[in-house]
């Protein structure tokens, strides 16, 4: 139990090593997943349901903006450069961090029991009560409880379950269901969805819904105070024990 | 700093022991069962190798998805391409009649196809999809010759480990492991859809390898060369794609 070790310390201790670094490099390899997602994408803006879909079939929707290869019908007369090369290099290089850092990070709160301390609602938090009363809170700009310098409440908890358990693996699977030889060892993974263009489209649109995740996170880190928060998250102590009514 | 026991620093040293004794140990194993993509140098390597050896130890024998004819697409997209060359041009206008697949390197019998020859060979039909890195797609029906068949037909030497396939238009070649030229859906496609493979689509001779993405079935097909290494091709990286920065596995 070495975890809770340096409570008796200055400083009160906050993230593991473990949920530190697994987090940094979440950071980075979302953020180079996404900026290389979105350059993919320009290449074909046009999003469909279904097996297939091209520029002859009808799109389920289509984002308005120039595209970076000349086929696409998108009214502009501009089109971009086309950084589909190193964009899709990096997309699968990312994607494999991301993964590892995930299994590790997966595998060890199961272990170490950082999934059911800190994660899993408590036992008497598992009511729509306790959910409401957290963001009735929020919203009257009520100051933290004392427990949540060292733990999350219900409504955090809710929120990193959704994204560890739904968002990122759905996230991960619709990419793989784009490629054609995954898929021919493991066609359910793509005709589950329906085929593979409805795969690239949950793909898109679960993308967003991280993103979503993101600024609320950012948001909510700046309100909790930015600086004391990075900190926690950079070299694990929260703010000293003094600092707090 | 009291943190850090001695039992921490037995096991930190173990376990970064026993993580580099595997790295050197799963090379070693990664190039001896070839799963050494030929672009797996520069910044982009890592990932590229283990797309390439995870995908190869799960894929070397799954067959690609295969639809039903009623989902051939009604408006299949033939891509955008250069203009056809002039050598094209002329053997467009003979009926493709003069249209020469040239196969050699490490085979026994070094021989010339044409269309009519390779029809002789065999003759596979599959509906699969066309899936482009760009991310659109469409499903046909392809027939032609299994790759396996005509290799058969010249008899592979033993130390093969890539086919090499040129397109008449210069600067367009690409390259596959043995894995999937051996496959029984690489196909040397010559119809689409009941009918000659139009030229837009690749005709006359296309070879489509359907478990990766479009730019891999390279069109117009004039030459194949089996060979043991990729490193006397172009810049040595398996293909033209990873010239033009993209990678040579495309099965991704």
């Amino acid at each position: 139990m070495s975890t809770v070790a340096p409570v008796l310390k200055s400083q009160v201790s906050r993230h593991s090593v473990l949920v530190r670094v697994t987090h940094w490099l979440t950071v980075l390899s979302f953020f180079a997943l996404l900026v290389t997602g979105l350059e993919i994408v320009i290449s074909h803006p046009r999003f469909y349901w279904g097996e297939t879909g091209n520029v002859n079939t009808h799109p389920l929707f289509t984002i308005h903006i120039p595209a970076s290869r000349g086929t696409v019908p998108t009214g502009y007369g501009y089109e971009w450069p086309d950084e589909n090369g190193w964009s899709r290099y990096l997309h699968f290089q990312a994607a494999w961090v991301l993964v590892l850092t995930g299994l590790v990070y997966g595998m060890s709160s199961l272990l170490n029991g950082h999934f059911r301390k800190n994660v899993f609602p408590a036992p008497p938090d598992r009511t729509w009560r306790a959910f409401r009363n957290v963001i009735a809170k929020y919203l009257r700009g009520a100051p933290a409880d004392a427990a949540e310098e060292h733990t999350y409440n219900v409504v955090q908890r809710m929120a990193y379950l959704c994204v560890i358990f739904v968002l990122f693996p759905l996230v991960i699977w619709t990419g793989l269901a784009l490629s054609p030889a995954f898929d021919s060892a493991f066609p359910w993974a793509v005709n589950v969805f329906g085929g593979r263009q409805s795969a690239r489209t949950l793909h898109f649109l679960v993308t967003w819904l991280l993103v979503f995740f993101l600024v609320v996170h950012v948001f909510m880190i700046y309100l909790a105070g930015f600086w004391s928060r990075m900190r926690a998250m950079i070299t694990g102590r929260a703010a000293e024990p003094k600092e707090r009514p | 700093m009291s943190n850090i026991t001695r039992r921490k620093l037995i096991t930190t040293g173990l376990a970064a022991t026993a993580g580099v004794a595997s790295l050197a140990v799963g090379a070693r194993v990664a190039r001896r069962y070839g799963l050494i993509p030929p672009d797996h140098g520069g910044v982009f390597g890592p990932g590229e190798t283990l797309d390439y050896a995870a995908q190869r130890l799960l894929t070397r024998h799954s067959l690609a998805r295969e639809f039903p004819r009623s989902m051939i697409s009604k408006a299949p997209f033939a891509n955008a391409i250069a203009p056809p060359s002039d050598l094209f041009k002329r053997l467009q206008s003979g009926g493709f009649v003069d249209w020469r697949l040239k196969v050699d390197g490490m085979v026994a019998h070094p021989g010339s196809f044409s269309l009519a020859d390779l029809k002789a060979v065999s003759l596979r039909s599959q509906i699969t999809e066309v899936v482009c890195e760009e991310g659109w797609s469409y499903i046909a029906e392809w027939i032609g010759t299994p790759l396996v068949d005509v290799l058969n037909e010249v008899g592979i030497l033993p130390q093969a480990r890539y086919v090499a396939y040129f397109s008449i238009e210069g600067d367009w070649w690409d390259s596959i492991d043995m894995a999937d030229a051996l496959h029984p859906q690489t196909l040397l496609t010559w119809g689409m859809n009941d009918g000659d493979l139009p030229p837009g689509f690749g005709g006359p001779l296309r070879l489509r390898v359907p478990r990766q993405l479009g730019y891999k079935s390279v069109k117009y097909v004039t030459r194949l060369t089996v060979t043991d290494s990729m490193k006397r091709f172009g810049k040595g990286l398996g293909s033209s794609a990873p010239e033009g920065g993209y990678s040579w596995y495309a099965g991704i």
